[in-house]
């Protein structure tokens, strides 16, 4: 045991902060040297996330350990929450961002070039758009041919995504519950769940990248629409499965006797980020697909 | 959890006892020397710049070096000086002002620092592939399409910036878990030091800002490398986009850089005027109004770019509103020493010089703030002028009334008053003889980010380079003193100042490895 000031849990000097440190550098300057065609940029890359996985499994299982053992008074669990609080105020505030660009290209930006008749002449500026040199949109529906892409339509996967995230929250919710009620088979159940839905939303998702490139014309590099479009789904699919993974380890966890009615912060942490990924999804679905 | 200890203040020795410290006084220490050090890692590239200068034409460097200087000097001293030497302030206070053992997040804590001397590790490589382009040379603000064409540098640049984005944002979690969450029994929101209360702020504007500003440079990084369009408008984008994005974060950080001065300086003025802090509650509601009008003010960095009229006077309105809760401060602070029994120690002098000289800041921000005469200022060196008052005679001043003002606390001894009163002397004139002039030569026309000017601008740039000079080498006092304090000098008693009220001066000095065992209680 560390030393316990009054009763707020002070740990022990620990090694794990800097090597995710030194982690997060390698897989930095492995990024850098590979967008750049470095042949050595790869093989840092995989050190750095070796090292970050490392680093969770040895940092969280200690975490774990003292949280099972009985270290953490209510005073310390009111810290993790504030901690994860602000944690995703932070990711809203990246999505936000992102949703900035999206609403600022499609209110003034596309305007404004559509609206300068010199530079870009004959260029209709509806949305959506790959911009006046970009490829041209068609209807839904129809097969796109060379320079021309389909955008995206709302009432096939995309609808389908949504009630499969709305009801991941639901049985999520479910799993809660059960886990106050202290019925370990409903908070188990629930939770199985909800990584299953979890685990089918990320399915579709790829199934639809793959649609859009192959078939819709539809890629990154297709004006703002293709930008905004896979910039916006494609952080939030990367949250979802980090949400998904989350998930996973709080089931293992739950198998393994974890958490009980009065004391599973790392449950709930877990629970509000999946509620914080099924809202911009909300948002995603109206002003990415729908609107 | 190996090893169990028995002494609260036992921990390891020699170099591991930094690398893996979870104690908010030895990570404090690691921040204010990092942050010590990097300020002259800038002021180095500050003073290669006003070498430059000191004559028209080029002498020393060639513009790519020039410019590369220019950009690497404002990262390092806003992401590497000035907001790691507050979170050193943060670390070694927060505790001690409300009464806590330790930061509520002790291994994060550790976490966040350590981040930042990788990420400058990554930046500052730059300088040494000059080969290959060398560092970042399109100013700090990165604007496309400058930052689109630039090479290797950029990247590196970009990425680095994530990092000390990730290093904030955990920084910001562990203030605000440590301010809601370690606060002794009996001290309520209103009871805390005034240096807490904007730190809170602060801490909430880097979780609103930094995020963003990872937004925006991950969208330069896609438009680089993966042919995103955000920025191009021949696929239906725009490069302005990137100025509203970088700004609605660099405006709040502009507050993320001074607010926490504006704690320090409501700590010293009180303490060597011996009276309380005038208007106590309404210097928490002017922070609050700051920080919450600091999210709607972005575009008056970029009138000139074009914008609907409508946009611009919003924008102008709503920036001249900042001066209104700034213009309470400056009035409490002055009502504070008003009859007071004032003393003129070193930590008092940097408190008064700061509320002189940052009013000036403030209010050539006021000029730059309407928007026609903004079209006459933008990118000249008023600008320059308006930005180093802030920062220089404001935040770095504050700064080091605060070190002056804990380190008799923190080191267990004295410092030498002597040496601290050249120190600040030095400082002032050679800060005024840098900074003063550069309004003459903004209004006169001069343009910044520019290694050459016109024959007539000359002996303002001489005055500034010899400024400059004068005030970069007057530091290497300060790095004296605070090795001569660490290493010894005369007692420093529990209370420091005759003047000085508040939880951290009732520990000894220096206080005990993990600051309060037993929660005080406030009443
Ligand atoms: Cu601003």
């Amino acid at each position: 045991m560390a030393s316990a000031h009054g009763s707020y849990y002070l740990p022990n000097p620990s090694p794990w902060p800097i090597v995710t440190s030194a982690s997060l550098f390698l897989l930095a300057l492995g990024t850098v040297l590979t967008i750049n065609g470095i042949k050595l940029g790869p093989w840092l890359m995989l050190l750095g996330a070796l090292g970050i996985i490392a680093m969770m499994t040895s940092w969280f299982g200690q975490v774990i350990g003292e949280s099972e053992s009985g270290a953490y008074n209510a005073q310390v669990d009111r810290s993790f929450r504030w901690g994860m609080a602000w944690f995703i105020f932070s990711e809203v505030m990246f999505f936000a961002a992102f949703f900035g660009a999206l609403f600022y290209v499609r209110m003034f930006a596309v305007d404004w070039i559509g609206s300068n008749d010199i530079l870009w002449p004959n260029f209709d500026p509806t949305w959506p758009t790959a911009g006046p040199k970009g490829p041209m949109p068609i209807a839904p529906g129809s097969i796109p041919g060379p320079n021309q892409f389909t955008p995206m339509g709302a009432w096939g996967i995309p609808a389908l995504n949504t009630l499969i995230l709305l009801s991941s929250g639901a049985t999520v919710t479910w799993a809660h519950w059960g886990l106050l009620k202290d019925n370990r088979a409903q908070l188990i159940t629930g939770l199985f769940l909800t990584v299953a839905l979890g685990i089918s939303f990320i399915g579709f998702q790829a199934y639809e990248y793959v649609h859009a490139y192959t078939e819709l014309g539809l890629t990154l590099k297709t004006g703002i629409y293709g930008t905004t479009f896979f910039m916006l789904t494609g952080f939030h699919g990367f949250h979802v499965t980090m949400g998904t993974i989350m998930l996973i380890v709080i089931l293992l966890r739950a198998l393994k006797g974890h958490f009980r009615p009065d004391h599973h912060f790392g449950f709930e942490a877990v629970a509000w980020y999946w509620h914080f990924v099924d809202v911009v999804w909300l948002f995603l679905f109206i002003f990415v697909y729908w609107l | 959890m190996a090893t169990a200890t028995a002494h609260h203040d036992a921990h390891p020795t020699g170099i591991t006892r930094w690398l893996f410290t979870t104690n908010h006084k030895d990570i404090g220490t690691l921040y204010l020397v990092f942050s010590l050090f990097m300020f002259f890692v800038g002021g180095t590239m500050a003073l290669i710049i006003r070498a430059e200068l000191f004559e028209p034409g080029l002498q020393i460097t060639n513009p790519h070096f020039y410019n590369q200087m220019l950009t690497l000097h404002a990262l390092v001293m806003i992401f590497g000086v000035i907001m790691p030497a507050f979170v050193g302030f943060a670390n070694w206070q927060l505790p001690m002002m409300l009464g806590a053992p330790d930061m509520a997040l002790p291994r994060m804590n550790n976490w966040s620092f350590w981040i930042l001397p990788f990420a400058f590790t990554l930046l500052l490589s730059t300088v040494f592939m000059q080969d290959q382009g060398g560092g970042p040379a399109g100013g700090w603000t990165m604007y496309p399409p400058l930052a689109i064409q630039g090479g290797i540098g950029t990247d590196f640049t970009i990425l680095s910036i994530h990092m000390m984005g990730i290093s904030s944002v955990l920084g910001a979690i562990n203030v605000i878990a440590t301010i809601l969450n370690m606060r002794a029994p009996g001290m309520t929101l209103m009871k805390m030091p005034l240096f807490v209360w904007t730190w809170l702020i602060t801490a909430f504007l880097l979780i609103g800002a930094m995020p963003v500003l990872a937004g925006a440079v991950t969208m330069l990084l896609t438009d680089r490398h993966f042919g995103t369009h955000f920025f191009d408008a021949a696929g239906g984008g725009d490069p302005v986009l990137f100025q509203h994005v970088f700004w609605f974060f660099g405006h709040p950080e502009v507050y993320i850089l001074i607010l926490p001065a504006f704690g320090i300086i409501s700590q010293v003025i009180p303490t060597f005027s011996r009276k309380p802090l005038f208007g106590y509650n309404s210097m928490v509601y002017a922070t609050a109004s700051i920080a919450f009008l600091s999210h709607v003010v972005w575009a008056h960095h970029m009138f000139t770019v074009g914008m609907p009229v409508a946009g611009e006077l919003f924008f102008m309105y709503a920036t001249m509103l900042i001066a209104v809760p700034t213009g309470v401060k400056i009035f409490n602070w002055i009502a504070t020493m008003w009859r007071g029994a004032l003393t003129f120690e070193t930590p008092m002098l940097f408190a008064i010089a700061f509320v002189i000289l940052f009013t000036i800041g403030g209010l050539s921000g006021l000029m730059l703030a309407i928007v026609p005469a903004d079209f006459q200022y933008q990118d000249t060196y008023f600008v320059v002028a308006h930005f180093h008052y802030v920062l220089v005679t404001g935040a770095i001043v504050a700064i080091f009334a605060g070190a002056y003002f804990w380190l008799p606390k923190w080191t267990g001894h004295m410092y030498n008053e002597r040496l601290g009163k050249w120190h600040f002397w030095l400082t002032m004139i050679g800060m005024n003889l840098t900074f003063f002039p550069m309004h003459f030569l903004g209004l006169a026309g001069m343009q910044r980010r520019v290694p050459d000017y016109a024959l007539q601008f000359t002996d303002f740039n001489q005055w500034a380079s010899v400024g400059a000079f004068i005030f970069g080498f007057s530091q290497l006092l300060f790095v004296i003193l605070v090795i001569q304090a660490v290493r010894g000098g005369k007692r420093a008693t529990a209370q420091v100042w005759e003047g000085a009220e508040g939880l951290e001066w009732t520990l000894s000095s220096p206080p005990p490895y993990h600051s309060f065992a037993t929660p005080p209680v406030v009443k």
